[in-house]
Order: structure tokens, then C-alpha cells, then sequence
């Protein structure tokens, strides 16, 4: 393509014997730096360019209902708490705490996804034997999600997110309470968490 | 003895097509680039499944940095929705005694992008547009004791009452917890329960329940 054919010697017409031969010179260019230089472009481009287009998450949160009779009374069978601490930390604990804590459990946030699926399919399963209609068998179903001061906006995020992926309807983002405090505190404590 | 001869063949390749595959891609990565606004805060977003694009519509952008400073800007790309603006900030004005002159409000209109606590509006206002960006802002104070974004979002919901706008969120992966909850205490104050949060978009685990519910083809719930 570039090269641009010099007119190869000997085709075309002979020359006399005494007309000089000029002398021929390549046009073959070097491409070397004009590849470079587009590369560097490329990558230029590649570096700056914003590929995925930002997306936005709809939250809608609950009105703050002060009167206790409107609040929405949550079965005890049904609920699932999830804290989150500092340094990723994720707990949780089913239905309420336990004055020992010994239903306090401590997990990742790469595991909560089981956590929350079991739950849901024993709520389900409980749902199904109370004669509920099979579409809304996990209707008990609910999420309380509480962060506490050291957790990351991210965190929140990506629990918010799990509520989607794992299509829980009904969550709540709600203030930590103090034992809950307490009882992370404790946990990090014992398993070294800075 | 005749010798035999031996072609010699050159080294060097023909860059040619190497140059036109280069420049092919340039060309892609030009077209396809949309540079980024100049964006005076740095904010890594968290990434969520949503799939939901972010549109441009008219909106009340509050966004917050890794150390929790919080900013509020109003974003009105129309130019006959200017006076909205400036009813907002007069407002504002009006309602938190600022004491800002109509020349003071008209660079707001301009710039509509703020991140300083009230008392300290009238001092970043008397500046130069120009010289906003070099201003350290403090932040709104969205912390309990203290929560003056909930005055702005009483002004939005006044000025805004007729006009719709979507109320955003947009919060580096960084910043901690009692952050975002002072921005939804804002909201939530003012009767506001609907936002929307700007991710990043990441892909659906796979076997999850919305990865069923979207490969069966169903509308996931997007409340």
C-alpha cells in the first residue's frame, strides 16, 4: 500500500547505450516511528476513554412512622440482620440477637449471598407449610441492614446490591443499636481486626 | 565450478499493515472517547448490578468525597430553567439568612456547585466563579447535631415543587457509613424517599436469583 512501485528496472522501454542510467533511489519510507506514535495515541485513548457508562440503583427508603402502632411489626422468624463493621466485616444473626450472643456470626462478604439464599429458602419452606400462596411464600422475609460507624459507603452499597441479587422485597437500612455495637466490637477484638 | 548463489531476502518486514491496523483502531478509540466533564471531586463509585443507565435529566447531585465532605450542585442543562435556580438560592437565602447580594447569587446560577457550610456561603460567593475551584470547601455538615444539608433540601423542595427533579447520590467507595446516613437524614427530614444512587455496573452472578429471574426473561423489581 505505502509502497509505492519505483517502476521496476527492467520493463518499459530499453535505453541507448550512451543515455546515463540515473540513479534510483528507494521510496519505501520507514514506518517504525509513525507505528509508534500510533500506539501511543492508542493507548492514549484506551487510558482516557470512559467505557462504561455510569448506572444508577434506586432506593427508596421507608417513611419514619413515630407511631408505633403503624410500624411494621417484623416476624421474628423471618428477619435476618446483617451488620457491618470496619475492615469489610460482615455479621449477622437470624430473628434476635441473643443476650449471650450466641447466635452472632461473623462472615464475608463474599459469603452473606449463601447466608441470605439459606434464609430465604427456610423462610420459604416455613412460608409454604402456613399455607401461603407459592408466588409470595417468602413474604416473612425481611433484612435489617445496619452499619455501623466505620463501615464504608461501599459496604452499604454492596449489601443494598445483594438485596437485588438475591431479590429480597423487603429490607430495611436501620440505626445500629448499642448491644450490636458491642457485640462487634467484641468480635474484631477476638479475631484481630484492625 | 559455478557457484551457487544464494538469494538473500531482506530483514525488515513491511510495516504497512501493521500502520493501517494502528491507525484503524485510533480512529475507533477517537470516535468512541467522550471525554469526561472536569469533575472538581474525586470519587470512585461502588459498583452495583443495576442496570439501569444514568440519564441526563434534570437533578440535585449530592456527592461525597473519601474524607465525607459533601456537595450538593444542581444540575439544570436547559437555559430557561436558570430562574429556578435562582429562586433556589434566594430561598436559601431568605430562609438561612445568608445575606447574599443578587450579584452574589447570579455567579450561583453560574456555578452551581457548593460544598462549604452556610456561614461560610457568603465569603465563597463574594470570590470570582474562576476562583471557586482553588477554595479548600469544608463540606455541607450532614452530621446530626448539625445537619445543614437538610436546610438545602428544604429549599429544593420548595423550589422544585412543580418541576420534577431526580434527587442523586453519588459517594466514593471510601467514604464511611455515618456519611451517607447524614445525607439521608436530610432527606428522609424533608419527605424525600425516593434517589437514586450512581454505581458502577458489574455483571449478575451467575445463579443467583436475579440471574434467573433476568434469564427467564422478567422484569426485576426495581423498587
Amino acid at each position: 500500500m505505502a509502497s509505492i512501485d519505483s517502476g521496476g528496472g527492467d520493463s518499459g522501454h530499453k535505453k541507448g547505450p550512451g543515455v546515463k542510467k540515473a540513479k534510483k533511489l528507494s521510496t519505501r519510507v520507514d514506518m517504525t516511528p509513525m507505528v509508534d506514535l500510533g500506539f501511543l495515541l492508542i493507548t492514549f485513548f484506551i487510558f482516557t476513554a470512559t467505557m462504561s457508562t455510569p448506572t444508577t440503583m434506586r432506593l427508596i427508603m421507608p417513611k419514619d412512622e413515630k407511631n408505633p402502632e403503624n410500624q411494621t411489626e417484623v416476624k421474628e422468624s423471618g428477619a435476618l440482620t446483617i451488620l457491618m463493621g470496619k475492615s469489610n466485616g460482615v455479621y449477622y444473626y437470624e430473628g434476635q440477637l441473643k443476650p449471650d450472643g450466641s447466635n452472632f456470626m461473623s462472615t464475608t462478604y463474599a459469603d452473606i449471598r449463601n447466608v441470605i439464599q439459606k434464609k430465604r429458602t427456610d423462610v420459604m419452606q416455613l412460608g409454604r407449610s402456613l399455607g401461603y400462596a407459592k408466588d409470595s411464600a417468602d413474604k416473612d422475609m425481611v433484612v435489617v441492614i445496619k452499619p455501623n460507624a466505620e463501615a464504608t459507603y461501599k459496604n452499604t452499597v454492596d449489601i443494598l446490591d445483594e438485596m437485588t441479587i438475591n431479590n429480597i422485597k423487603r429490607f430495611a437500612l436501620v440505626d445500629i443499636s448499642e448491644p450490636e455495637k458491642q457485640a462487634i466490637t467484641l468480635t474484631e477484638q477476638r479475631n484481630g481486626v484492625k | 565450478m559455478p557457484s551457487v548463489k544464494m538469494p538473500r531476502k531482506s530483514t525488515d518486514t513491511d510495516m504497512t499493515p501493521f500502520v493501517d491496523v494502528a491507525f484503524l483502531i485510533l480512529s475507533f478509540f477517537i470516535m468512541a472517547t467522550k471525554f469526561k466533564p472536569p469533575e472538581p471531586l474525586k470519587i470512585t463509585t461502588p459498583k452495583s448490578v443495576s442496570s439501569q443507565k444514568l440519564e441526563e435529566k434534570d437533578a440535585i447531585m449530592i456527592q461525597f468525597d473519601s474524607s465525607g465532605k459533601v456537595y450538593l450542585s444542581v444540575n439544570l442543562p436547559k437555559k430557561e430553567d436558570e430562574n429556578l435556580k435562582k429562586d433556589f438560592i434566594s430561598r436559601l437565602n431568605n430562609d438561612a439568612k445568608l445575606g447574599l447580594s443578587d450579584n452574589e447569587m447570579n455567579k450561583f446560577v453560574k456555578n452551581s456547585m457548593v460544598g462549604s457550610p452556610l456561614n461560610e456561603l457568603k465569603a465563597l460567593f463574594a470570590l470570582p466563579i474562576n476562583e471557586w475551584d482553588k477554595v479548600k470547601q469544608k463540606g455541607i455538615p450532614v452530621d446530626s447535631a448539625n445537619n445543614e444539608l437538610s436546610r438545602w433540601m428544604s429549599a429544593v423542595s420548595q423550589t422544585f415543587q412543580g418541576h420534577p427533579v431526580d434527587i442523586m447520590i453519588k459517594g466514593d467507595n471510601n467514604a464511611k457509613y455515618p456519611e451517607f446516613k447524614g445525607v439521608i437524614d436530610a432527606l428522609r427530614f424533608n419527605q424525600i424517599f425516593k434517589y437514586k444512587l450512581i454505581t458502577d455496573p458489574r455483571g449478575v452472578p451467575v445463579g443467583s436469583e436475579l440471574y434467573k429471574i433476568r434469564e427467564a426473561g422478567g422484569k426485576e423489581d426495581q423498587s
